[in-house]
């Protein structure tokens, strides 16, 4: 089935080879396509048509290289933005000051709560942490074993009583905790529906009784359209921090994370793939991006359009050397690209001549880039194609507009100056020399 | 990128029930069926897990008899598409008619699916229901990998008043299974249950370890299992169809159960189950509580689309 789609996507984008821009009609025509694959994934009916109509609006006007077809420069737009939108940075667990520091779970019925806790509580004893586990959920038969089982297999202790109030068990659980030195208490719930008052007004007293510095919220990846319900009734009740995908290891699409990211804009921690208890991966939104889009086919398409958009670049960029017409937007180009490609450090001991003493200090790090992006686009074009001009007052103004300093702005044109005139000598230094890819 | 979650969190304003009641409000201006009555239709249907095909086949059709029709009053919009709908679900559409009848001593019922899906809650309920009707219900607890789960049954077998064959956790199920139908055959059981692990659908040595079970079953008293139940959460998206079709492959699944349609969501994926491999549903899952199971009634299950 799902071949089918991606053999259909791949089909239209085919025929869009041959267009110089992405222009309405080759988006429109290739979107259509992508919304049913997105639909066939599970993602939400209004976040997939939100998403499209953000994809649409970077992906107009883009120049399409020559050796990419437009289709697969839209997937590549696609599946960027899905990543970004997936969460580009990892969120690590957060820990309380005080002990012990707490970690809720809550969510449906089934979706794998009590299993994560178990892999919680191994994952952060091999962090040498001392967790706890608590035994929350009085309703469903044999939870309270269940966790027990668990708990004995790892060897972590296991915290449960005879009480119809599982706001008091939490409580009475951080006392053990304290007293025996645990300083991890990790609390399983009963899964519960969202429009369950009860119920939901249980877990916001654990919640309350508890303080925890995380509380996730355990999601079954083969969930479909109903999770932004989920996810957002649980948000407004809970607040929680952060979601917890389960299930992984089967061959669900998983949809649904996009969705529950979108409508809730927390981060996903973890990633739950069996029953196991070593079973536990970190997340990476860009495997589930591809996943998502349909796996290897897609994501392939994807690499040969990202090798090809910096090989064509590289090219383009050679040739401008060669006619020393290196400018600031290059020079951008350059940085976001060296950031993919690893430190750049490495990357210059493959140029020859280049001496990477001189660039010492010049870090390309998320936060670096994304001042020298800002510091580049507060700039005219002419003053990116022709940065002689830029002048004291110019400098100034450039600070401003980006929100940095003119301090920066120098160091910026300073490292600038630096590659050109390495470049000078590079184009002095004869035949035979090929760039780097990228570079 | 705040910005870019406010506007998803923005664009999901409207609830569900608000949907229906604004699809009802179009249908009165369009006074019948145009295109964006359709699409309108198209939204709650995907929204409802019924997937891009099975939603496309069913406004296909819906604009097929608009046509053919010339005119549709607003009244019957609705209508048609809820008989659209029900026509999907096949001859499992038609409830099953009277209480079930033992069609052999015993009758012996498997019930199967991914994991927490709902499988030992059904078979407590469904224990509950034919004991309350004066059978003898023997359950066998074959789930022997997932921890505490024979305990879990345990206590449903208590709540039903009927009788268990325990087993150790970590034995063979397949071994679980052989000694329950022993055991069935020897007390004139009218119903045996047997409860199996959750597997997921992709696993080829858990889907084998199933067929086993069934294999073993059918040696030991021809014609069992009689009943192979796929328990599917109403949550579950698209995925719920590779899951059908891989349990079908693997063993001979005669009917769905639907869980957790007390919540909000639908169950859509059922119709594409019904659709693409004829797979009758049989029973709904509304709760937590014994007696939250009803026999499926494909008007109830297709007017709750649109409640
Ligand atoms: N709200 C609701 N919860 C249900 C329903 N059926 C089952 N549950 C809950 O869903 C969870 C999983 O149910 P189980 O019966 O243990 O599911 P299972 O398929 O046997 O699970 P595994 O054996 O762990 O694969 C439990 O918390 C049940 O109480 C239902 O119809 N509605
Ligand atoms: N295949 C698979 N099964 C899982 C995973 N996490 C949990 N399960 C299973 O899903 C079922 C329900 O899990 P459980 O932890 O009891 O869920 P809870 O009801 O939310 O506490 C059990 O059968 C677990 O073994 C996972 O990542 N992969
Ligand atoms: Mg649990
Ligand atoms: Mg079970």
């Amino acid at each position: 089935m799902f071949q089918e789609l991606t053999d259909k996507l791949e089909a239209v984008l085919h025929k869009l080879r041959g267009h110089g821009t992405l222009n309405e009609k080759n988006i429109a025509e290739s979107m259509r396509e992508v919304r049913r694959v997105l639909l066939e994934a599970d993602v939400n009916y209004k976040v997939a048509k939100q998403f499209i109509a953000d994809v649409e609006q970077r992906a107009l006007g883009q120049e399409v290289l020559r050796s990419v077809t437009p289709g697969q420069m839209v997937v590549k737009i696609i599946h960027d933005e899905m990543t970004r939108l997936l969460g580009e940075k990892e969120a690590p667990l957060v820990f309380g000051r005080s002990l012990p520091s707490v970690i809720l779970l809550a969510g449906l019925q089934g979706s794998g709560k009590t299993t994560f806790a178990g892999k919680l509580a191994r994952h952060l004893r091999k962090k040498g942490r001392t967790p706890l586990l608590v035994a929350a959920d009085i309703y469903r038969p044999a939870a309270v074993e269940q966790l027990k089982v668990l708990g004995r297999s790892l060897d972590i202790q296991v915290y449960s009583e005879e009480n119809r109030d599982a706001a008091a068990i939490a409580a009475h659980a951080l006392d053990h905790a304290r007293k025996n030195l645990l300083d991890t208490a990790i609390i399983d719930t009963a899964g519960r529906l969202h429009i369950d008052e009860e119920m939901m007004a249980e877990v916001a007293r654990i919640k309350e009784a508890t303080s925890p510095a995380e509380i996730l919220f355990v999601a079954d990846s083969m969930t479909g359209q109903d999770a932004v319900t989920t996810a957002r009734a649980f948000l407004e009740r809970l607040d929680f921090s952060g979601v917890v995908l389960t299930k992984m290891d089967g061959d669900a699409r998983g949809g649904a994370a996009l969705s529950i990211r979108a409508v809730t804009g927390k981060p996903i921690k973890f990633v739950s793939s069996g029953e196991k208890l070593d079973q536990l991966e970190p997340f990476h939104p860009d495997r589930l991006a591809s996943r998502i889009l349909g796996m290897g086919d897609v994501l392939s398409l994807v690499e040969k359009a990202q090798e090809a958009v910096d090989l064509e670049k590289a090219v383009k960029l050679e040739k401008k050397l060669r006619r020393a017409e290196f400018n600031l937007e290059d020079f951008l180009d350059q940085l976001q690209q060296l950031k993919r490609m690893g430190p750049l450090q490495d990357i210059l001991t493959m140029i020859p001549g280049a001496q990477a003493k001189a660039f010492k200090g010049m870090q390309v790090d998320d936060k670096a880039l994304i001042r020298v992006e800002a510091i580049i686009r507060s700039m005219t074009v002419k003053e990116r194609n022709n940065p002689n001009i830029l002048d004291g007052s110019r400098r100034k103004r450039i600070a401003r507009g980006s929100g940095t300093s003119v301090q920066e702005v120098n160091r910026v044109l300073n490292q600038y100056n630096m590659i050109v005139k390495m470049m000078k000598t590079m184009k002095h230094g004869g035949r035979g020399m090929r760039l780097p890819t990228g570079f | 990128m705040l910005d870019l979650f406010k506007k998803f969190q923005h664009g999901l304003a409207r609830t569900k029930s608000g949907l229906v009641e604004g699809v009802q409000r179009i249908i009165n201006q369009a006074r019948g069926i145009d295109e964006e009555v359709l699409e309108e239709l198209e939204e709650l249907l995907i929204l409802s897990d019924l997937g891009v095909a099975t939603t496309e086949t069913v406004i296909e059709n819906l604009r097929q008899r608009s046509r053919e029709s010339g005119r549709i009053e607003p009244g019957e919009v609705l209508e048609l598409l809820k008989q659209e709908l029900i026509a999907q679900l096949g001859p499992g559409g038609q409830a099953a008619a009277g209480p079930e009848e033992p069609v052999h001593q015993p009758t012996v019922i498997s019930v199967v699916g991914v994991n927490g899906a709902g499988k030992t809650t059904t078979i407590g309920k469904l224990a509950h229901l034919h004991a309350s009707r004066g059978r003898k219900v023997l359950l066998a607890a074959a789930d022997t990998f997932r921890a505490a789960a024979a305990e879990q049954l345990e206590i449903w077998k208590d709540r039903a008043g009927v009788e268990i064959i325990p087993s150790q956790s970590g034995a063979d199920p397949a071994s679980v299974a052989f000694d329950s139908l022993k055991a069935a055959m020897a007390r004139h059981v009218d119903y045996l249950f047997i409860d199996t692990a959750g597997r997921l659908h992709t696993k080829e040595n858990l889907m084998a370890e199933l067929e086993k079970i069934h294999k073993v079953l059918a040696r030991q008293c021809p014609g069992a299992p009689h009943e192979v139940l796929l328990v599917i959460d109403a949550t579950t998206g698209q995925n719920g169809l590779s899951q059908a079709r891989r349990f079908a492959e693997a063993v001979k699944v005669t009917g769905l159960v639907v869980t957790k349609l007390d919540g909000t969501a639908k169950g859509g994926i059922v119709f594409s189950i019904a659709r693409e491999l004829g797979i009758p549903v049989r029973y709904v899952g509304l709760g937590e509580k014994i007696d939250d199971l009803q026999r499926f009634d494909p008007q109830t299950f297709v007017e709750a689309l649109f409640a």
